[in-house]
């Protein structure tokens, strides 16, 4: 259950990141987890609530895009992905295959609630 | 009130992958080579580790070991029994290694003089995977006793493991090992990597297991 660290080290990122623009609350936050990044989705979404309390992140929306598992074979160029038992050789030749995508562990962005008044940057 | 959408791209584990990334810089800066054993629990991790350690002294190198446990040193004070300089590193609950207790427990050690360093990792198949070292090698057990398809359910794990060391080899007959499918499935998982047979108790295949260490001591140099 590494998801409840993982959870935290986002808290902090994202509670930074937030605060460092002028937000006074997080109300999304969006990532993106590979199906070979050793993550579960469900695990790090039930983390996320525990780590959010009491933070500037209370209450927000964990919105989780799931990146399948996609190899390329480095011989033949053969595409291929199956989630449900990977193998890392080519189903077609039998060669070494190169993760394409799949382990992806990655904060992506987050929408931040900031007071009317301050605008940010450019009036644009 | 207005609502703002602020683009991170980043890491999620942003923190430890760059402690990570500076720790590898030290220990290369050094000379250190850094083992990180993962498993199950109970795959061996530490006996193949004792014998590793006293063997590699005697062969005249300079080995250090840090070791992950959620509770107790009985590992620690097991290691230490071969001479060689031992920290026990203690999880209390927690699943994994992580780059921060690793640069922690090295505070203190003279990594100048050490050619080797081995971290044990907490006996989890999962968990650490997610996290980096700052190892140059990572080394997956996988014990005869666990079942040849180990490699097909941890597939994550496997994956990242530069070797494999098949454990307990000597118990291989009473359990009817298929070592000829366990190579296949971890190959199935990590094409082309080494993997060795070994008994660290009964002392087989330790010589090949020694050559790769000293091997990739030598490249790294």
């Amino acid at each position: 259950m590494h998801e409840m660290s993982i959870a935290h080290g986002l808290v902090d990122a994202v509670a930074d990141a937030a605060v460092a623009r002028g937000g006074i609350r997080v109300t999304r936050v969006k990532v993106r987890i590979g199906a070979v990044s050793g993550v579960v989705a469900e695990a790090l979404a039930f983390a996320y609530d525990v780590a959010t309390d009491g933070t500037v992140l209370a209450g927000s929306i964990l919105e989780i895009e799931r990146v399948p598992l996609t190899l390329s074979c480095g011989a033949c160029g053969e595409s291929c992905c199956d989630d449900k038992t990977p193998q890392f050789v080519c189903p077609r030749c039998g060669d070494p295959a190169v993760v394409v995508q799949g382990r992806e562990l990655d904060l992506v962005e987050t929408e931040i609630d900031e007071p009317a008044a301050v605008p940010a940057g450019s009036a644009a | 009130m207005t609502a703002r959408i602020v683009e991170l791209r980043q890491g999620l584990q942003k923190k430890n992958d760059q402690l990570a990334a500076e720790l590898r810089r030290d220990l290369k800066a050094r000379g250190v080579y850094a083992v990180n054993l993962v498993s199950s629990p109970g795959t061996g991790k530490t006996e193949l580790l004792r014998a590793t350690l006293a063997e590699l002294m005697g062969r005249g190198h300079r080995v250090a070991a840090l070791v992950g446990d959620l509770e107790t040193d009985n590992d620690a004070r097991r290691l230490a029994t071969s001479g060689a300089p031992v920290r026990q590193i203690l999880t209390h609950g927690m699943c994994h290694l992580d780059a921060e207790m690793i640069r922690n427990h090295l505070d203190g050690f003279d990594l100048d003089g050490i050619e080797y360093l081995f971290i044990e990792n907490v006996g989890n198949l999962v968990c650490p995977a997610s996290y980096d070292l700052a190892e140059d090698c990572r080394v997956v057990l996988l014990s005869v006793t666990e079942g040849e398809d180990k490699p097909l359910k941890y597939p994550t794990i496997f994956n990242s493991a530069d070797a494999a060391v098949i454990t307990k080899v000597d118990l291989a007959a009473a359990v009817e090992f298929d070592a000829a499918l366990a190579r296949h499935n971890i190959h199935a998982i990590r094409p082309g990597i080494p993997i060795l047979e070994t008994s660290a108790k009964r002392g087989i295949g330790m010589e090949a297991w020694y050559q790769l260490l000293e091997s990739r001591l030598v490249k790294e140099r």
